[in-house]
């Protein structure tokens, strides 16, 4: 009863202007760079956990490599602004469209994989990806990775402090969000929702299916491939270990707890997995095996996450059919 | 060289082949991926380790008695975290066996440190030379064991009443109910034994390589699947040639292409076959209805 009010709540759209509005005034209020820090890192989970929602969430295609596209931007990124003088500005199309470009590479597997044989390539090719960044010595110095990425320049402004970078990543999100809502409410949207229920009978009354799956990896990877530069700038190093198996499981968990296909599930599940290991501190060693214990008590007794989409898909149908009183009179023939 | 190389392969192959029985049976019953047992391996490596060093145990009564801790351990795992989520979404076991994976993986971490640690061999390394292949006594002991396990598994499953009982859980869950199975206990089964299974490949692994740590059932875990996905997920013949192919292949490839991409060429591999043959190797077509 109290979810659902506060459910309730949270999707007004003057709710989420209030947050942005709060966030916004945040770093003036909060003077400790660690807790800037640590509100920048959710920000950028948030971005990735939406990203892969598009593609597991709301297209139903398990992908346990999503750390890979992250890896890509990254790199790209770093390599653009060392190698080339690159402003970062100017790297953020590039990444978009390189790692865009490698996920529409992923996505050609689905012409052909369902269910786990794909979440199985998504995790091969995630480690192809990774053991590329560890070799490939002459480009990205394999383990030791690449030190010294310059800080973005707006003006005279060069972002030293937390607080521009702060800035950025709401940026990003701001328009991840606004994306992703978009594309919820589209034909495109409900066309992914109709692949993750049934791909044969979505393809039966006449949805694109195979290009509605490759668009959803393409922009997955996109928004993951930004959200990696901007991490290679904010940290100024990448190196191979930042993009593991575990940290695309991370990220999956993260939409999963949350709730697969909901917005304001995939974003509050961020929030609250990447705040756990800082809240968790306290805990010191024993930290990762309660997150791990978490995981699966949360599974057992709330497999549809905090925020389940079940219900949510159910009630905007049934929603459009209320908006839409048929003309007919009971008893009439149709 | 290509023969060195394949005899390498195959000591490896058979290795990755153990572990890769515990996903194939599971897989077969169940429908889900066990992420988990790259850990379960794992631990069979340290509590091996710790009976050898600690107990001073022979190296045959520690394995046995890792297998039977590791198969209680493995049939835990499944009654906690796979049972309440059987008829859920097909994710949720997923995330819940890879929360039971960060577990274990941490817990080995808490009790055992994360250094690497040596596994000591109680007997003498010998090595012969068979025409200009070199091969050590401890490839000879891990290809026995491996083939005495297999052997052991296989007439287990095609010969006894529990094995028949199992191969019919995982043709249907539902018509082996039907039919008087205690479906339950034949999946609790299928756990211990895999656990077992990868409990073996574990102290197998840490004394070939003479290296046992917590992060080690990631990697062997990864492979072993591949392995499994490569000779048809639930297939158990399959998931024997699966981890020979796969342990020759990435030898051979390490060998003649790269060192730094053996793991990459098994991966890569793995693709190619699943976009080929989705099935795997001896995997049963299904034909998906509407």
């Amino acid at each position: 009863m109290v979810i659902e009010v506060i459910k309730k709540v949270v999707i007004r759209p003057q709710t989420s202007l209030g947050l942005l509005v709060v966030l916004a005034i945040l770093p003036l209020v909060i003077k400790s760079d660690y807790l800037l820090h640590v509100l920048i890192t959710v920000g950028l989970y948030v971005v990735l956990s939406l990203s892969l929602n598009l593609v597991s969430g709301f297209t139903g295609q398990l992908s346990i490599g999503h750390a890979a596209f992250y890896g890509i931007g990254a790199y790209v990124t770093a390599l653009l602004m060392l190698r080339l003088n690159m402003p970062y500005w100017a790297t953020i199309p590039l990444a978009g469209i390189i790692t865009a470009l490698f996920g529409l590479i992923l996505g050609l597997p689905t012409l052909r994989l369902r269910g786990d044989y794909l979440a199985i390539v998504t995790l091969g090719f995630g480690e192809i990806v990774r053991l590329v960044f560890l070799n490939w010595d002459s480009l990205t110095r394999g383990p030791m990775g690449l030190p010294g990425i310059p800080s973005p320049q707006l003006g005279s402004l060069i972002f030293t402090s937390k607080i521009p970078f702060y800035f950025l990543i709401l940026m990003i999100l701001v328009i991840t969000v606004i994306f992703m809502v978009r594309i919820a409410e589209s034909e495109f949207g409900l066309s992914l929702i109709a692949v993750s229920h049934d791909e044969l009978a979505a393809e039966a009354v006449g949805i694109p299916t195979l290009r509605a799956k490759l668009l959803a990896f393409v922009f997955s990877a996109l928004f993951a491939g930004i959200a990696g530069g901007y991490y290679a700038t904010y940290i100024s190093f990448v190196s191979p270990d930042s993009f593991t198996f575990m940290d695309s499981v991370t990220i999956l968990s993260m939409v999963v707890l949350g709730g697969l296909a909901s917005i304001p599930g995939v974003v509050i599940g961020a929030i609250v997995l990447g705040l756990a290991p800082e809240v968790l501190r306290f805990m010191a060693d024993y930290r990762m095996l309660l997150y791990g214990a978490l995981m699966v008590i949360m599974m057992i007794y709330k497999p549809d996450g905090f925020w389940g989409a079940k219900h949510r898909v159910r009630n905007a149908i049934l929603k459009n059919l209320e908006k839409k009183p048929t003309r007919v009179k009971r008893g009439e023939p149709i | 060289m290509f023969s060195q190389q394949l005899v390498n392969g195959i000591t490896a192959g058979g290795m990755y082949a153990l572990i890769a029985l515990g996903y194939t049976m599971v897989y077969g019953i169940l429908k889900i991926i066990n992420f988990a047992h790259g850990d379960i391996f794992m631990i069979g490596s340290f509590i091996g380790l710790f009976l050898v060093k600690q107990i001073h145990l022979g190296l045959i009564p520690a394995m046995l008695i890792s297998m039977a801790i590791v198969a209680f351990l493995g049939i835990v795992v499944e009654r906690v975290a796979y049972r309440p989520l059987r008829n859920s979404a097909k994710i949720a076991p997923l995330l819940s066996a890879l929360g039971v994976s960060i577990f274990l993986t941490n817990f080995a971490q808490l009790v055992w440190g994360t250094q690497t640690r040596a596994f000591p061999s109680s007997f003498q390394i010998k090595t012969f030379q068979v025409g200009n292949v070199a091969l050590s006594s401890m490839q000879i002991y891990t290809l026995l064991v491996c083939i005495l396990l297999m052997v052991g598994l296989y007439l287990f499953v095609q010969k006894s009443k529990l094995g028949v009982a199992m191969r019919a859980t995982s043709h249907s869950v539902e018509n082996a109910r039907l039919m008087g199975i205690n479906v339950d206990t034949i999946i609790s089964l299928t756990f211990g034994i895999g656990s077992a299974l990868a409990a073996a490949s574990g102290i197998l692994v840490g004394l070939y390589y003479d290296a046992v740590y917590p992060v080690m059932g990631y990697t062997a875990g990864l492979k072993a699947f591949t392995a499994a996905v490569l000779g048809g997920i639930g297939s158990i013949p399959g998931a024997m040639l699966g981890g020979l192919l796969l342990g020759v292949f990435e030898n051979l490839g390490a060998a003649y292409i790269s060192m730094g991409y053996r793991d990459a060429i098994a991966f890569g591999l793995l693709i190619i076959i699943l976009l080929i043959k989705p099935t795997g190797l001896l995997g049963k077509n299904i034909q998906q209805k509407v």
